[in-house]
């Protein structure tokens, strides 16, 4: 296994560093949301270190961390990969595109933010590196779908692990969701900033950019699900509660996660307000398999606390090991995605969308979201894996157990605040918020303060993550580690699970593309039976 | 599949509530006409200023004695950049922009859409008495923090009226409307 763990471990360094940066930036934010006059601030430098920020968080860190967990997943499945060259030219592609967008990002070629809508126009690296990321993640993707298939011929009628399920239709969504991307990419951002041709549609690049944008979401999301149902419970000291379940749940977010991607574009003109509603519709079934999995989870979680000696109705959550720091980053992690999850809601509520769109409530929802569910869950998973993958021990584990805790309150100051100065009107991804003495923009200030000491708060605890990691990578101690080891099911039938319905992929994988036939393919023909007037490049940055 | 008889309850109540939402989505969606802005119409945004749907800007009535409200958008600015409207009265505004994307948001109002290069942006709602900041809720560029307007609203007695005439050209009518 040295070999996959080599590979893991060089994902998740590039992961690490990512997150570094990406964490500097953000402080910088900070300070500029606390309107202190400091002499490196200003508007440039500000939509900068936006854009670098969510480019390195949501698709650098991200990715890579997923990638490397998902290599884990199939070598402990198998005892090996089916390709592991493949996984490194995959990193070396990924990673030399990290390094081209990187570039032209903190050069200020590309302050174009991490959505990057046309016609605002960046550097062709920026679009060429992104581009790199994704054809990388689908070496990625081929892997785990191989993995899968041995791992069924394997065990014949027993199903694969839940771990290795999750994993696979989270590739497999991801391979069919980046069609979108690639295509908007490929067909209309990469030659028209090469000057290959004139004018691109914005809102066509819209619609592709949120085919990908949704089910990228989902994407951040189900490997946090994979841990909180595989090894979670383990840690915590118990069972999973429900495992035929949790193999319903990863395919419904399989089915669900892409025919979704209007309501992002709910105030978007050009497209007829029957299609944003078929999407509204679908959207709302996708919080199905999270409200199942709320529960599945809190299950497992009982039956742990109760297993450490837990007695009366709530006396069990006191006896979780709130110390050991993937536990504790998990069941935080959790407790924020309750609030995230239902401010979510409130998104993709078709008329309620129209208070909060574009405001700071937005950034607050996904803060909490992919910034905690995910980075934090991804974290604590570092703490876990890490050790393993190095042989060497954990260091500054005082750190560690406290750094969870540091994200969580920062995150209480950072989040919460942007939801009530977004209920207040003030817009996101603005430099200053006094629109010259705008007596609106007044009421903001005082809760704009907060936010500006969650970030500082949220910047100690990623500190105190990057340098766990660096000294444990660098100089941890040599010694043996644990092997990684999944949680039991609860309740296993004698001679163990059949596999059944929900563990046939390919069959989902073609439900999933009837319905996004259905939600995409008309309001796509139509857009393109419009006369439409392309747009040029502007660069106001 | 044995599903546990809490986890059976826990989705059945699960799929109520879902069931509600799809209720009162539908009920005020298809049989209230409570729609985003959603309305389909293209123009050519290098000609935008000039052509007759956009040339005059402002505030304007039609023959039935609607309000309107006719703006463009471009770096870093909405043309024009205060409108004064009755309150209480369906006022429905028209936009696109010149150059990049941008958002036109009346602040504590649900009056807002994105303003697209290419495409003509509509909504309709209404307003109570007072003063708004109008902001650019879209990333736009370096000045996008200071694109801003006002919009005064007076009681429909004190309203003076409009302040241009009528389009040319009046927008076709058709597409979907968005109605607050």
């Amino acid at each position: 296994m040295a070999r996959t763990e080599r590979l893991a471990l060089a994902n998740i360094w590039v992961a690490v560093l990512a997150f570094g940066v990406a964490a500097a930036m953000a402080v910088m934010q900070a300070i500029s949301r606390a309107n202190l006059e400091l002499p490196f601030r200003s508007s440039r430098m500000y939509y900068m270190s936006v854009t670098a920020h969510g480019v390195l968080m949501a698709l650098v860190f991200t990715t890579f961390f997923i990638m490397a967990l998902g290599y884990v997943t199939a070598d402990k499945e198998n005892g090996k990969l089916q390709l592991p060259r493949v996984g490194w030219a995959a990193f070396g592609l990924a990673t030399t595109g990290v390094v081209l967008a990187a570039w032209a990002i903190l050069t200020f070629k590309a302050s174009v933010l991490y959505t990057f809508y046309p016609p605002l126009q960046a550097h062709p690296a920026f679009y060429i590196g992104l581009t790199l990321v994704v054809v990388g993640s689908w070496l990625w993707v081929l892997e785990m779908v191989l993995s899968w298939r041995a791992a069924r011929k394997a065990r014949a009628d027993r199903p694969v692990s839940l771990a290795m399920h999750g994993t696979a239709a989270n590739a497999i969504l991801w391979a069919f969701c980046t069609l979108g991307v690639a295509a908007e990419m490929l067909f209309l951002l990469i030659p028209w900033s090469l000057g290959l041709v004139k004018t691109v549609d914005p809102l066509l690049a819209r619609m592709l950019f949120w085919f990908f944008g949704h089910p990228l979401v989902y994407f951040w999301v189900l490997p946090a699900y994979v841990l909180w149902y595989t090894l979670l419970p383990k840690e915590a000291g118990g069972r999973l509660f429900s495992e035929p379940l949790g193999r319903m749940v990863f395919v419904l977010f399989l089915i669900f996660s892409t025919p979704v991607g209007f309501h992002h574009q709910f105030q978007d003109p050009g497209i007829s307000a029957n299609w944003k509603l078929l999407h509204t519709f679908f959207t709302m079934i996708i919080s199905f398999p999270s409200l199942v999995t709320a529960f599945t989870i809190c299950a497992s979680l009982e039956v742990a606390g109760r297993l450490r000696g837990g007695q009366s109705l709530f006396g069990w959550i006191r006896r979780l090991p709130w110390g050991n720091p993937f536990v504790a980053a998990s069941l935080l992690a959790m407790l924020l995605f309750l609030v995230g999850g239902f401010g979510g809601a409130i998104n993709a509520a078709y008329m309620l969308n129209s208070v909060v769109h574009n405001t700071a409530w937005i950034h607050g929802h996904f803060h909490l979201t992919v910034g905690s569910a995910v980075a934090l869950t991804f974290m604590g998973a570092a703490y876990y894996f890490v050790p393993r993958l190095s042989g060497r021990r954990l260091e500054l584990v005082p750190l560690a157990k406290i750094q969870p805790y540091l994200w969580f309150l920062g995150m209480l100051l950072f989040a919460l605040p942007n939801h009530f100065t977004g209920l207040m009107g003030m817009p996101r991804r603005i430099f200053t918020t006094d629109y010259a003495g705008a007596a609106q923009a007044h009421a903001w200030e005082a809760i704009t303060g907060l936010t500006a000491l969650g970030g500082i708060v949220l910047f100690v605890s990623a500190a105190l993550f990057v340098q766990v990691m660096l000294v444990t990578l660098l100089m941890g101690q040599k010694e043996p580690q644990p092997p990684i080891a999944w949680a039991e099911p609860l309740g296993e039938p004698a001679g163990g699970y059949r596999a059944g319905l929900w563990d046939r992929l390919g069959l989902w994988f073609v439900v999933a593309v009837v319905l996004v036939l259905i939600a995409y393919g008309y309001p796509l023909w139509d857009h393109f039976q419009m006369e439409r007037f392309g747009s040029p490049g502007f660069k106001p940055f | 599949m044995n599903v546990d008889l809490y986890e059976r309850i826990w989705m059945w109540g699960t799929a109520g509530m879902l069931a509600l939402f799809f209720g009162s989505t539908a009920v005020a969606a298809i049989g209230r006409q409570f729609q985003p802005p959603s309305h389909v119409e293209t123009i050519n945004p290098a000609a935008a200023l000039s052509d007759p749907r956009f040339a005059s800007r402002g505030v304007w009535v039609d023959d039935q004695g609607g309000v309107h409200v006719t703006v463009i958008g471009m770096m870093f600015v909405w043309l024009p950049d205060h409108v004064t409207v009755p309150a209480e009265t369906p006022v429905t505004f028209h936009l696109t922009s010149t150059d990049v994307t941008h958002g036109y948001q009346i602040v504590r109002t649900n009056g807002q859409t994105m303003v697209i290069p290419g495409y003509v942006s509509r909504f309709t709602t209404r307003f109570a008495p007072g003063e708004y900041l109008i902001a650019c809720n879209e990333y736009c560029g370096l000045g996008h923090h200071a694109m801003a307007g006002r919009l005064t609203v007076v009681p429909a007695a004190e309203w003076a009226g409009p302040g241009t005439a009528a389009p040319a050209a009046p927008a076709p009518e058709g597409g979907d409307h968005g109605s607050h």
